[in-house]
């Protein structure tokens, strides 16, 4: 029999070597599925590369990408960090959308000091509040998050399908279900030639790392994680900090669904999302919970997803050739870090016996 | 993890530097501008070397399917391609764009400006919007949205045709072939919609011209692309008695349903008699290479006007698919008497003047051009 168990802490530099050698192998893997499709496996990953790099706008386009994954990331990275397993960034994303764009659509004629502080605003309660659902739930009657966060995500991806369909839809769309694009005075502004949400999402990666590790509130949130018995034991009221932590978590999630329609989409969509939600809980997870290295991993996701789709249009890959290659490369990278911290072993029956006699 | 990260980016380095020759060095976004005079008179844009062309076409599935909407389109690319001998590494695809995802759109639009393109052509309605944007932002780039209302009259326009011709010859097809006097036709959207409906009228017009007892039942998908629910909606109209299944919708499934139940079909798009050649009469059809090939020679030559394109029979961009053996008896000799009018313009199809009575009582006049503003069904058309 094998079995399955926790490794000693490896150190740092065993770490990196099995991420190094993952990496590779994730490189080999992911080449001889090129080959057998026909391609010069350096050319593409050659092109992954210089296709999100090669160009001013094509570094743009990446960091467009990166935006709403790194914020999403901060997001779970604050329930995760609870051990609440916060399924639903998804979700949150879009209810920040849909609280958003209500403005951007409604009130496009306020004053732009007025409506942006007042969108960001209506990001973050959107969002807020959608988590804060089944933080209730979890704290009143114990519900599973995982599940509940999870299932409030469709509701939130309807939800926007009947918001085109109905209510807000375009009339002016010919019968087209649609939202129509946001007045230009209800679209964030540009910087460097990026939609400004990069910047929120730099000062979110500080704000975030000196809240979890400086501040108080940042205290309770990995107390609570470890041991919720403990943190109750050392007076915290526990509940609270859940309620609170979850609110965080969904309302930054919801910043990200903002940003994505105000400023990069400058509309509603069920793209809205478009698996950021998900895709955002392997960042934070890679990043080990630490803001300042999600950046870093949301920033490498960026590239790689900006490279596949150039790949698609130079080599001709399909798309599902490119998500194929993509998940390739993730499953060595996550698999590796199953490896970091547990190891395979050999049940030592037979050979215990012996062993046993001696002793 | 820091040094696991420098070591990744280390990782990729070398492999870039090792790929760099494959790729390095093609930073043409735009497009040159330096020598004003070098355009013709009616041109707004200068004329792009063929060798530097790079043109983008987004595609809302994969012409991968081999039948369909952007199979269509992209004969039509294809077709382009070879009538003025461009490379295939000239040709950026970018398939499989939801027309209802913003950010995907946006991201395959910009990627071909990124990319080079100096001419890009979305191919689906839902693109619309975002195609106006874009273009605003990329003011040299040349934008065409295929079927459209929306157009700046510089570098976003928009194409189409009259394909309401053929779907009038198609409705001859079927008015003389139904049994049961039902037709039926899977639309992909509601009455809202003129393309779809002014394409309904056309079709009911045709059948009535030769079958005044049969009625069109109409069946609505809401969705430009739904494999599934297109079969569906055929199968519910088949229910309902209707012996022949026309389509306005993408996938060839409404017609494979047809030729399932023994019954028959009008296609779409492309020739659907590959598909289900059991059941299809004929299809109306689009050579899109016929505008493709047009509008990339404006672009080499600087000839590109910014004026809209609305194509037609006559100039081969609307077609209709060869009649199979399946048609009744004397169908041929019918179609021919109309279309050879048509080909002659001695008549038309919306010519902006006949009046028609719509199923409510209403009358109407319809100018072929504006048939987006078409949003009532002909007086033998009901919804199933």
């Amino acid at each position: 029999m094998i079995r399955i168990v926790k490794t000693k802490e490896k150190s740092r530099r065993e770490q990196m070597l099995l991420r190094l050698a993952a990496f590779i192998l994730a490189l080999c893997a992911g080449g001889l599925f090129l080959l057998v499709l026909g391609n010069n496996p350096f050319a593409v990953y050659g092109t992954i590369l210089s296709g999100a790099f090669r160009s001013k706008m094509a570094v743009q386009a990446t960091i467009k990408i990166m935006i709403p994954l790194l914020i999403a990331a901060l997001g779970v990275t604050l329930a995760f960090k609870m051990k609440f397993w916060n399924i639903g960034g998804e979700g949150q994303l879009i209810m920040g959308g849909v609280f958003a764009s209500y403005f951007a659509l409604f009130h496009a004629d306020w004053p732009s000091f007025v409506l942006f502080p007042v969108m960001f605003l209506a990001g973050i309660i959107g969002g807020g509040l959608w988590a804060l659902i089944p933080a209730f739930f979890k704290v009143r009657f114990g519900t599973n998050e995982t599940l509940f966060t999870l299932m409030l995500n469709y509701i939130a991806l309807y939800l926007v399908s009947w918001l085109q369909e109905d209510p807000w839809r375009d009339p002016g769309a010919n019968g087209f279900p649609k939202i129509a694009s946001f007045d230009k005075s209800a679209t964030l502004p540009k910087l460097f030639g990026v939609q400004i949400g990069w910047v929120i999402a730099l000062v979110l990666v500080v704000v975030l790392f000196v809240y979890l590790k400086y501040t108080k509130q940042g205290y309770e949130i990995s107390v609570v994680g470890e041991s919720r018995a403990t943190a109750t034991y050392a007076g915290m009221n526990v509940p609270r900090i859940i309620l609170r932590t979850m609110f965080l978590s969904g309302a930054i999630a919801g910043i990200a669904g903002m940003v994505q329609a105000t400023g990069s989409d400058r509309t509603l969509t069920t793209g809205i999302a478009g698996g950021v939600g998900f895709t955002a809980i392997i960042v934070a997870w890679l990043a080990q919970l630490n803001p300042v290295n999600s950046l870093v991993i949301a920033f490498l996701f960026a590239v790689l997803e900006k490279g596949s789709s150039v790949i698609q249009s130079q080599f001709g890959l399909s798309t599902d050739c490119a998500d194929v290659l993509q998940g390739i490369i993730l499953f060595f990278v996550l698999g590796c870090e199953f490896f970091i911290r547990y190891k395979f072993v050999r049940d030592q029956k037979p050979a215990a016996a012996p062993q046993g006699g001696n002793t | 993890m820091k040094r696991f990260l420098s070591a990744v980016l280390a990782g990729m380095m070398t492999l870039s530097l090792m790929a760099g020759c494959s790729s390095g060095g093609d930073q043409t976004t735009t497009t040159s501008t330096d020598s004003d005079n070098q355009s013709t008179a009616e041109g707004l844009f200068p004329a792009v070397p063929k060798e530097e062309l790079k043109v983008g076409v987004v595609h809302i599935t994969n012409p991968a399917e081999g039948t369909g909407y952007t199979y269509t389109h992209d004969l039509g690319i294809q077709g382009m391609q070879k009538a003025l001998g461009l490379d295939d590494s000239q040709i950026i695809r970018k398939n499989d764009v939801d027309d209802t995802d913003a950010t995907a759109i946006l991201t395959a639009l910009e990627e071909c400006v990124e990319e080079g393109c100096q001419v890009v052509f979305a191919t689906s309605w839902g693109y619309m919007d975002y195609v106006e944007q874009v273009a605003e932002e990329y003011p040299e780039v040349l934008f065409a949205h295929g079927t459209g209302n929306k157009s700046n009259g510089s570098n976003f326009i928009n194409y189409f045709g009259k394909i309401n011709q053929a779907r009038y010859l198609s409705g001859i097809a079927a008015g003389m072939k139904t049994a049961s006097n039902k037709i039926g036709y899977v639309a992909a959207q509601d009455s809202q919609n003129g393309e779809v409906t002014s394409g309904i009228d056309a079709f009911a017009m045709g059948v009535e011209s030769v079958n005044p007892d049969a009625k069109v039942y109409v069946k609505v998908t809401g969705s430009w692309f739904d494999p599934e629910g297109e079969g569906q909606a055929a199968k519910a109209l088949i229910d309902l008695g209707c012996d022949v299944i026309a389509q306005h919708c993408d996938t060839a499934n409404p017609a494979t349903e047809a030729e399932k139940a023994g019954v028959y079909a009008v296609g779409y798009n492309s020739d659907m008699s590959e598909k289900a050649p059991g059941a299809t009469l004929t299809s109306v059809m689009w050579d899109w290479s016929v505008f493709y090939t047009k509008a990339v020679e404006d672009v080499i030559n600087g000839t590109w006007t910014g004026e809209n394109y609305f194509g037609s029979m006559q100039d081969g961009l609307v077609t209709l698919a060869p009649l199979s053996d399946l048609c009744a008896e004397g169908t041929a000799e019918k179609v021919k008497e109309v279309q050879d009018k048509i080909m002659n313009g001695e008549w038309d199809i919306f010519d902006g003047e006949t009046e028609y009575e719509d199923n409510q009582g209403q009358t109407h006049t319809l100018k072929a051009e504006e048939y987006g503003t078409c949003n009532w069904y002909y007086k033998n058309v009901e919804l199933a």
